[in-house]
């Protein structure tokens, strides 16, 4: 499945994790562990520190809002031994999210989760300039939150459906008046605009 | 005689030609020292992580374009690559031989373009900067003709690539991979040994290796202060494996060292270039992919090596054809993570000098 060629399994490093901080691991899958949100930073701090995992640098850090709980997910890495480690924390508060900052362990997590608090409005506790960081102060809410100007009944934004989507034949479109595919016999033979291999 | 003053409060930009863009910081001076920064962002925010997840895969490939506009192609690369690992799409050969050459072009422009810039803000207003223009402009033209556009590429596809590059393209991409190193020879001349320019740029805007790899820095500002971290060797993408390549670095992090670093880097691109161009095998440019993809729910985070470092697409599918979430590892906003260590203390020209090694493309910050 999709993990990075570099990524360590989610299991081992959760054995380890659970092994120096007891019961701070709560699910491992092949691709990621998820730790209890409230001690991520000492998860963080241990990763940091560990000859084994060596997670020097904080690669990224962004948030993703699954409706009913936020997971921050945080992709630390190697770079004497190369490798990943993908740290997931879930957030159960909806309506409130927070979390302990990563900012002591990386100091590059100083804008991204200023990035995280002005787009999904999670709490990083000790963070030491927590603003919003691309939205002026004041602005109503926070867009990347899945229920921002929400269309309520129970629907959700997204789509559900490619717009001229056939579903019996999902290479060809419904409406073909204005496609040329690049198969198709009806093509002007000096027309250069796409031209097949 | 001596004087005192209070700290007063700079504003500099939006609008001004040191920020590269629309990019504002507010600095707390004392004399011609900064006390204190703070950079105000969000000018060029569109947006693009929300309006992504009402998008499809492929319709969202123009975004990155306009995310890094000065490495639309490697914008596009990233996330055809993170698109390709969630749902399992092969690509043929000469397609990845083909993003291989597009991406490095788009990596001499970019560099030429950061590197001529950064030599107009240290004083040397203009002359070099339209020399650098000269390679740039050349690499837009081949741009041009494979695909139509010059700065918002759009050129690859899930699969592979759009369009196979025309008759004319080799030539004129042979032509420019043996006349560029000794244009780089000329900036070499005209500049690494220039006293003016290694007086402001030498000692200037230090950042130690702990700090770089601390604070996030990728690219040729991590690459500067001596951590020898290129994507194109530790996680080999397309066909670097492949490539025979060096990956240069800096002493003492130094804006000079940060300058040098991506001189050098261009000469490597030129080597990769010409591999590229005597090992691309025949056959076709992309796979056929449905119209809508729908990858299985999982996620995924795939990552280049952008001109501005580690170029990241996190994305997570939950079956449907739009991404459930978009996100962009932007490097030029999380390089800025030292900007206010870096600038305390310093003259505010020193300060100028420092934001313009590090590269930032305003696009890419907000997005």
């Amino acid at each position: 499945m999709p993990a990075g060629p570099t990524q360590l399994d989610g299991h081992r490093v959760g054995e380890a994790l659970n092994a120096a901080l007891p019961g701070i691991v709560t699910t491992a899958t092949d691709e990621w562990v998820e730790v209890d949100h409230a001690r991520v930073d000492e998860a963080l701090r241990w990763l940091h520190d560990s000859d084994e995992f060596d997670a020097a640098q904080l690669s990224n850090l962004c948030g993703v809002d699954y409706h009913d709980h936020f997971a921050i997910v945080y992709h630390l890495q190697s770079l004497d031994l190369n490798q990943q480690v993908v740290v997931k924390a879930r957030i159960p508060d909806h309506d409130e999210p927070a979390l302990p900052s990563s900012y002591p362990v990386y100091k590059g997590a100083l804008l991204q989760e200023r990035e995280v608090f002005d787009l999904m409005g999670v709490h990083f506790e000790g963070h030491p300039d927590l603003r919003r960081l691309f939205l002026w102060d004041g602005f109503p809410g926070h867009p990347l939150r899945k229920d921002f100007m929400g269309i309520g009944d129970g629907l959700t934004s997204g789509l559900s459906r490619f717009p001229f989507e056939n579903k019996e034949n999902p290479d060809r479109l419904l409406n073909r008046d204005n496609v040329i595919q690049p198969d198709d016999q009806d093509v002007p033979s000096d027309w250069s605009g796409a031209a097949p291999a | 005689m001596t004087t005192a003053a209070e700290p007063y409060v700079l504003n500099i930009g939006p609008q001004h030609p040191s920020t590269h863009g629309v990019f504002r910081i507010r600095v707390v001076m004392d004399g011609e020292r900064i006390q204190d920064l703070d950079m105000i962002v969000g000018y060029l925010h569109r947006s693009m992580e929300k309006l992504a997840e009402e998008r499809t895969y492929t319709q969202n490939i123009p975004f990155t374009d306009r995310a890094d506009y000065l490495a639309a192609m490697s914008g596009n690369l990233g996330l055809c690559l993170a698109a390709e690992r969630l749902a399992e799409v092969e690509v043929p050969e000469r397609a990845s031989y083909l993003r291989v050459i597009f991406a490095e072009l788009q990596r001499i422009a970019s560099h030429a373009m950061a590197n001529g810039t950064l030599v107009s803000d240290a004083g040397a207003w203009q002359t070099p900067l339209l020399y650098m223009f000269r390679e740039r402009e050349k690499i837009l033209d081949l741009f041009e003709m494979t695909c139509g556009a010059r700065l918002t590429t759009n050129y690859m596809r899930i699969g592979g690539v759009s369009y196979e590059p025309p008759e004319e393209f080799w030539p004129a991409l042979q032509e420019l991979v043996d006349e560029l190193p000794e244009r780089i020879g000329e900036y070499e001349e005209l500049l690494t040994q220039n006293e003016i320019f290694v007086a402001r740029t030498r000692n200037v805007g230090v950042i130690t290796p702990e700090d770089a790899i601390n604070g996030s820095l990728v690219g040729p500002a991590l690459r500067g202060s001596g951590v020898p971290w290129d994507l194109r060797k530790a996680e080999p993408y397309c066909v670097y494996d492949r490539m025979d390549f060096d990956v240069p670095i800096g002493q003492t992090g130094d804006v000079y060292d940060r300058f040098m670093v991506r001189l050098a880097e261009t000469r490597e691109s030129v080597k990769i270039l010409r591999q590229a161009i005597a090992g691309i095998p025949d056959g076709p440019h992309k796979t056929d992919i449905p119209l809508a993809l729908r990858p299985e729910p999982g996620e995924v985070y795939g990552r280049v090596e952008g001109p501005r470092g580690e170029l990241g697409f996190y994305l997570v599918s939950d079956g449907g054809p739009a991404p459930y979430r978009f996100h962009i590892r932007a490097p030029s906003l999380i390089n800025l993570s030292l900007l206010r260590e870096m600038a305390r203390g310093a003259a505010l020209s020193d300060a100028v000098v420092a934001l313009g090694s590090i590269d930032i493309v305003v696009g890419e910050i907000d997005r």
